[in-house]
């Protein structure tokens, strides 16, 4: 099992959900991130003082996945958040000791199968 | 008596109070999120405190007839302030009307002193000032004071209110001194929708300010409405238009902030000058203050919210300009500048040095006395936490998650115990 971690702009959290879908991953959390991936700042101006902004926001997911899932869920990333430009994001892929699923105290592989 | 003018001071009066919780917005969307409460209550704050002072001393300072420079105790808690006529309208609800631009007054002099100072003392402040500095002003200008006799234009307050206030706002972060953060982190308003929307409110206040300033249902209430109208939306306009010309984006605090301006620079002149003339004095106003606004942010001053540059410097533009543009064909009370009387230039200008002198003055003596007893400004470990928690125990933007319930403390239960753990805990880190 891997725990996949990507971090995305806001605005592909659809076209990534959806490719998602398609690749039939259907278990993920999304959050709200901030970060700096090297991108330009964001020039802001109040009143008389102006800042630059060094964080952009940003999505997190975090998908846990059985092992034959790992690529068509990191492909589905890839496509669906990338726009060409500095920012876009990035993909972690991470190992795990133990899952188990609370409902029914099922672990490891059988607590990442998505329910039928 | 008049019912259309008691019926129009009604609904004016109540239009200037809501100016104060108007402006409470204006400055709580401002400020960062950690210190919103504070800064609304200080707005709030002062319509109980200067409200109150006012109906019981201030009042008699400023309207009974006393000397020219203030007036006397004849009016004191409210003594001969009856159901008399007082004008067109009862003597009672004169004193209400006249009461709201204390208020308000005092209140915006909190922009200058937020995310810093103590609760306690700012209301005592807010008390002795529109008692000692306002009561007295609004004599020389609106009680048969020394201004009055000299011929001094100041229909709704520019020098009473707004030059006032400017100046206090400016003594008070003097004697404040700056917010740790200011100058070495970048302090970002927490919620500018909010600001809007106290600007918005403001605006629509500021026509019982400026209209109901005729004290009668008549044509001056009129001109003054549609002056009030017309002289921010100049304002406004010229500021997107700097803003563009400058970075090539009209902010939304821009344009606020311009409102602002705009209202506060037609409030002497409002009844004095034709709307044409109102659209003028709106588009020049915003220069000044515009570029006094980059100018502040530039230098060691802490005016947080710039009082001085949308205020002072709003108020001085206004009551010079109402020297230039009154026009007698109007009200029929006097001509400025442009009308032939450049005499009137002069007398605003002696009426602009007298404020200033007196409420830079008073308010840096009472400010200072206030600090000889006891502390102006919060702790620097409270200033970091935010004033919302230290001063008032309370967060403006909570989602309860994270909170325990801290039942009454009743002896031995073993919860009361446990609360009274968790209170000394949060005391200890306030």
């Amino acid at each position: 099992m891997k725990l996949i971690v990507a971090i995305i702009r806001p605005e592909k959290l659809n076209e990534v959900l959806e490719a998602l879908f398609r690749a039939e991953v259907r278990g993920l959390t999304i959050s709200a991130a901030q970060g700096h991936g090297g991108e330009t700042e964001q020039v802001e101006t109040y009143r008389g003082t102006t800042v630059k902004m060094e964080l952009s926001p940003k999505i997190r997911l975090d998908i846990g996945v059985s092992d034959h899932f790992v690529e068509p869920t990191v492909q589905a990333i890839l496509s669906a958040a990338r726009t060409g430009e500095v920012g876009d994001g990035k993909i972690f892929v991470l190992p795990v000791e133990r899952v188990y699923r609370i409902r029914t105290g099922e672990r490891d592989e059988a607590a990442v199968t998505p329910v039928a | 008596m008049s019912e259309g003018a008691v019926a129009w001071m009604l609904v004016a009066t109540a239009l200037v109070l809501l100016m104060t919780p108007a402006l409470g917005f204006f400055y709580g969307g401002l400020v960062r999120s950690k210190n919103a409460l504070n800064t609304m209550m200080m707005s709030f704050g002062a319509a109980a405190v200067v409200g109150l002072s006012w109906a019981l001393i201030g009042y008699s300072l400023a309207f009974s007839s006393g000397l020219p420079i203030v007036g006397d105790f004849s009016h004191a808690f409210l003594r001969g302030v009856g159901l008399e006529p007082n004008g067109a309208i009862p003597h009672v609800l004169f004193m209400c009307f006249q009461g709201t631009f204390a208020i308000i007054t005092a209140a915006l002099i909190s922009g200058a002193l937020v995310e810093r100072m103590r609760f306690g003392p700012y209301l005592l402040f807010l008390a002795l000032w529109a008692v000692l500095i306002y009561a007295p002003i609004a004599h020389w200008v609106w009680g048969g004071g020394w201004l009055a006799e000299l011929g001094a234009l100041d229909f709704a307050g520019g020098t009473v209110v707004h030059i006032n206030a400017g100046i206090a706002a400016v003594v008070g972060a003097l004697v404040l001194g700056k917010r740790l953060d200011y100058g070495r982190q970048a302090i970002l308003p927490h919620n500018i929708p909010l600001t809007l929307l106290g600007a918005m409110l403001l605006w629509l206040g500021w026509f019982g300010f400026n209209a109901g300033s005729a004290l009668a249902a008549n044509e001056i209430a009129g001109l003054a409405f549609a002056n009030t109208m017309l002289a921010p939306m100049a304002t406004g306009l010229v500021w997107m238009i700097l803003d563009l010309l400058r970075d090539g984006k009209a902010t939304a605090v821009g344009l606020a902030t311009a409102i602002v301006v705009g209202l506060v620079a037609i409030t002497p002149a409002a009844g004095f000058v034709s709307p044409l003339s109102a659209i003028a004095l709106g588009a020049l106003a915003a220069f000044p203050s515009y570029f006094a606004l980059l100018w502040r942010a530039r230098t060691r001053l802490d005016d947080s919210l710039d009082v001085f540059a949308a205020h002072g410097v709003g108020g001085l533009s206004g009551a010079l300009l109402t020297g230039v543009f009154a026009q007698k064909s109007w009200n029929g009370v006097a001509d400025g500048l442009l009308f032939g009387n450049p005499m009137q230039v002069v007398i605003q200008v002696v009426a602009i040095l007298a404020v200033i002198a007196y409420t830079a003055i008073g308010t840096f003596v009472i400010l200072r006395a206030i600090g000889l007893v006891t502390a102006l400004r919060v702790s620097e470990k409270a200033e970091r936490l935010g004033l919302d928690v230290a001063e008032h125990g309370e967060q403006a933007y909570t989602s309860g998650e994270g909170a325990v319930l801290l039942l009454p403390t009743g002896r031995g239960s073993e919860a009361g115990v446990r609360g009274e753990a968790a209170l000394k805990r949060v005391g200890g880190s306030a």
